[in-house]
């Protein structure tokens, strides 16, 4: 009366349904990697443009502070753009090659479970330079994406995680040394990011490229 | 105690792979939809409907009719039934793995 269900395989059946529908798992670790670049790049060119104003501000005073601010946040909302699109743009991609749909109930929960801590963080940061609190701007940047990763990791690869508690740490550290938020944001959006991207890709997706 | 039997628990209901799918997914997942668990479980709309019939029949899954504008929108839910009946059913497969070795 041996039924024909296979018991292990049954039980291994039921675990990947279970992971499959409750959490986003074609995030690719290239979407790390891309954004991390990006946020170097950044970090370089805000880093140019802020000297460049304290050079203009020894000889005439061309360099208005509020053309820095502006682009400054017009640097930071260009590479929060591009690494969006880049880090769709690589799962995407994951998900084409692994066959599963990008767009369903797992990634509506990531999506929501993650934008929302961002979008708070943003009020706060929004807020913060209206009232000229920018020591703590880079900080809160920090602090509350890494909130929104340890929140999102349970709708995803869990080892999300881990990236996400190295940004609220690197941020914690910073609201002591707002002096140096530049290197603080290239160490926690930069080089995390490539970090996280590169362990992902190396055991997540190395083996399907062969 | 039955506890010898390796076969006490498991369900001739979750015999089937996607009646087993469905369960699966419903027990991590508040509720779904029905185009989802189409989606997920790479099955016809016919096939799909008349599982989730015999699990609703079984008093295994709700039932919820909706609207999203026009559309219908029916989600499914476990009861605390399917819940218990599904858990007895690992615990059986895995009874069988142990009884194996």
């Amino acid at each position: 009366m041996d039924h024909p269900t296979q018991p292990l395989e049954t039980l291994h059946d039921i675990r990947r349904m279970m992971e499959r529908s409750s959490r986003f798992i074609s995030l690719s670790g290239w979407s790390g990697i891309a954004a991390g670049i990006c946020a170097l790049v950044a970090a370089a060119a805000a880093r140019q443009r802020i000297a460049y104003y304290y050079q203009a501000q020894y000889g005439k005073i061309y360099g208005a502070l509020t053309d820095l601010k502006f682009d400054l946040i017009l640097i930071a909302l260009l590479t929060f753009t591009a690494a969006f699109v880049l880090a769709c743009f690589f799962t995407f991609l994951r998900s084409k090659k692994d066959g599963v749909a990008i767009w369903g109930q797992t990634a509506r929960r990531l999506m929501w479970n993650t934008l929302l801590p961002l979008a708070v963080g943003g009020l706060l940061i929004w807020r913060l330079i209206e009232i000229s609190g920018y020591e703590l701007v880079a900080p809160a940047c920090l602090l509350f994406y890494g909130l929104a990763l340890v929140n999102g990791s349970k709708y995803t690869i869990g080892e999300v995680r881990w990236l996400g508690y190295g940004e609220i740490i690197l941020g914690a550290i910073n609201l002591w040394y707002p002096g140096q938020s530049i290197i603080f944001w290239a160490l926690g959006f930069g080089v995390l990011h490539i970090l996280y991207g590169f362990i992902m890709w190396w055991r997540n997706e190395r083996k399907t490229v062969n | 105690m039955a506890t010898n039997n390796p076969i006490s628990g498991l369900n001739k209901i979750f015999d089937n792979r996607v009646r087993l799918g469905v369960m699966s997914i419903l027990m991590v997942n508040e509720e779904i939809n029905f185009n989802d668990l189409k989606q997920m479980l790479e099955v016809t709309d016919g096939n799909l409907a008349t599982h989730l019939q015999t699990l609703e029949e079984s008093g295994f899954i709700k039932v919820h009719k909706g609207f999203i504008g026009r559309k219908t929108n029916t989600t499914y839910s476990i009861t605390k039934a399917g819940e218990k009946a599904f858990k007895d059913h690992i615990d059986g497969l895995e009874k069988m793995i142990k009884g194996v070795k």
